[in-house]
């Protein structure tokens, strides 16, 4: 049924099958990912960093080709200090956003990149950009985004609120995914956490006891 | 106080012995035998004005202007070559327009202010060309900062709370110099500037000209555009009496 003979748990090259998601809230952003990269049916890292820091105040959360997230997100990740540097002060997160939409739409033919961009900038404060596989960009109050994510629309659709505070959104984010990791076989492991404000970032990890229990048949 | 720079002076490419490229000094005299542009920077925005020569009576009124816009926050006036000026103005336009195509964003002013200056100091490095003879003043109006930006040919970029460019340069600086620059509002250096204007414009040499204005600030909403007829007539009305009443305080 499935051509490439992985039961659908996922193609030969190294994926971020993934679950990610982040929100905006009044300060700044909570992005939260699974930490599971598979190889085929072959889990090639369990304990995996999905989000990934552009800047000081911008993070970004990979899904799709790990070879191919990493290098778009080494490039912007330069391109974005060098911005800093030339205008003196902290870059936009729509300015990177930008950048990362930049190559994700030019080299759409050759790029398996689903991302969401996420920080804090003096400007506008918190706010999420997502760019899903054709290299589209647009701001969300929250993304969710990796073959995880398919399984959760319900769920974040009935449960996110505006205007939710800081520790009410990682609730949000860890129940979300501690749902789609339970579903998706392209996830699961860990569930990292980072919350970015004008004060920098905290970071969190989920594991084992600490991951959210639901229904579980 | 020119010095001649025999042999060292053919080129851009060329310094002289006492480290000096005389392509770009000249490029600067070119600028000079220009008329005056002035650049006032205010509490609520810059206003910028233009003494714009009229050398026949037949030309249209508002044609060759020596204020364009860059983009819509982003205005420029030129002193020097005008056709020298107008390329300047062209590579600006392209630059913003680029930098919002790739970032869906306005162009900081600061960041097209060092693509310009970079550009116009590149033509100061080779033979095969000449510098740009022409100086622009560049200024925008962006979360509430008033910005203002001189770019010479040299392709020094400074920053200024007052700028002049052009041949009467040195007596409209002193002009600006009088005004409390910290505490004017755009309806107030209109006037001030266009005094400025009059104060330096020489009778003698040169016979009639037009006064160009243009404004971005609270005023404009952050657009750079045209001082509205009314405005620009007021601040020549204004102009011309304290020039009779500095005329009449001489006896």
């Amino acid at each position: 049924m499935f051509p490439d003979g992985n039961y659908g748990l996922g193609s030969d090259e190294i994926s971020t099958g993934t679950s990610i998601m982040a929100v905006e809230f009044d300060q700044g952003v909570v992005i939260a990912a699974d930490s599971r990269t598979t190889s085929g049916p072959y889990i090639a890292n369990r304990v995996t960093d999905k989000l990934t820091p552009i800047h000081d105040h911008i993070f970004c959360c990979r899904s799709g080709s790990a070879a191919d997230t990493q290098a778009i997100a080494d490039i912007v990740a330069a391109n974005v200090e060098l911005d800093g540097v030339q205008m003196g002060g902290l870059p936009l997160v729509k300015k990177a956003a930008e950048i990362f939409r930049g190559y994700c739409y030019s080299y759409r033919d050759s790029l398996s990149a689903g991302i969401i961009v996420a920080g804090w900038d003096p400007k506008e404060g918190g706010q999420v950009f997502t760019i899903p596989l054709g290299g589209m960009l647009v701001r969300q109050p929250f993304s969710i985004g990796g073959s995880g994510s398919t399984y959760i629309y319900g769920h974040v659709d009935a449960t996110f609120k505006k205007n939710m505070s800081r520790e009410d959104c990682v609730k949000f984010c860890s129940n979300s995914l501690a749902l789609a990791m339970n579903r998706d076989g392209s996830s699961g492991g860990v569930i990292r956490i980072a919350i970015i404000d004008k004060n920098g970032v905290e970071r969190r990890a989920l594991l084992g006891e600490e991951i959210p229990r639901f229904y579980e048949g | 106080m020119s010095s001649i720079g025999t042999g060292y002076d053919l080129s851009a490419a060329q310094f002289s012995p006492d480290g000096r490229v005389f392509q770009v000094e000249y490029a600067l005299k070119a600028v000079e035998n220009s008329s005056t542009a002035v650049g006032i920077k205010c509490k609520d925005g810059i206003v910028l004005a233009v003494e714009k020569l009229i050398s026949s009576k037949l030309h249209e009124k508002d044609s060759n202007q020596r204020i364009c816009n860059i983009d819509s926050h982003i205005g420029m006036a030129v002193a020097g070559l005008l056709t020298d000026a107008r390329e300047v103005v062209d590579i600006a336009r392209s630059e913003a327009a680029n930098y919002r195509a790739q970032y869906s964003a306005p162009v900081p002013l600061k960041y097209l202010v060092e693509r310009v200056a970079s550009y116009v100091h590149a033509y100061t490095l080779y033979a095969a060309v000449r510098p740009f003879g022409a100086s622009v003043l560049l200024a925008s109006f962006v979360d509430d900062k008033p910005e203002l930006y001189m770019v010479d040919p040299s392709g020094v970029a400074l920053g200024y709370n007052g700028c002049a460019i052009g041949k009467a340069r040195q007596g409209a600086k002193t002009e600006i110099e009088k005004l409390k620059l910290g505490e004017l509002t755009c309806e107030e250096a209109l006037k001030e500037a266009a005094k400025v204007i009059y104060v330096v414009h020489d009778e003698v040499k040169d016979k009639s000209f037009q006064l160009q204005m243009s404004w971005v600030g609270t005023n404009s909403k952050g657009r750079h555009q045209r001082v509205p007829e009314e405005l620009v007539e007021s601040a020549e009305a204004y102009a011309k009496q304290s020039m009779e009443e500095s005329d009449s305080d001489d006896e």
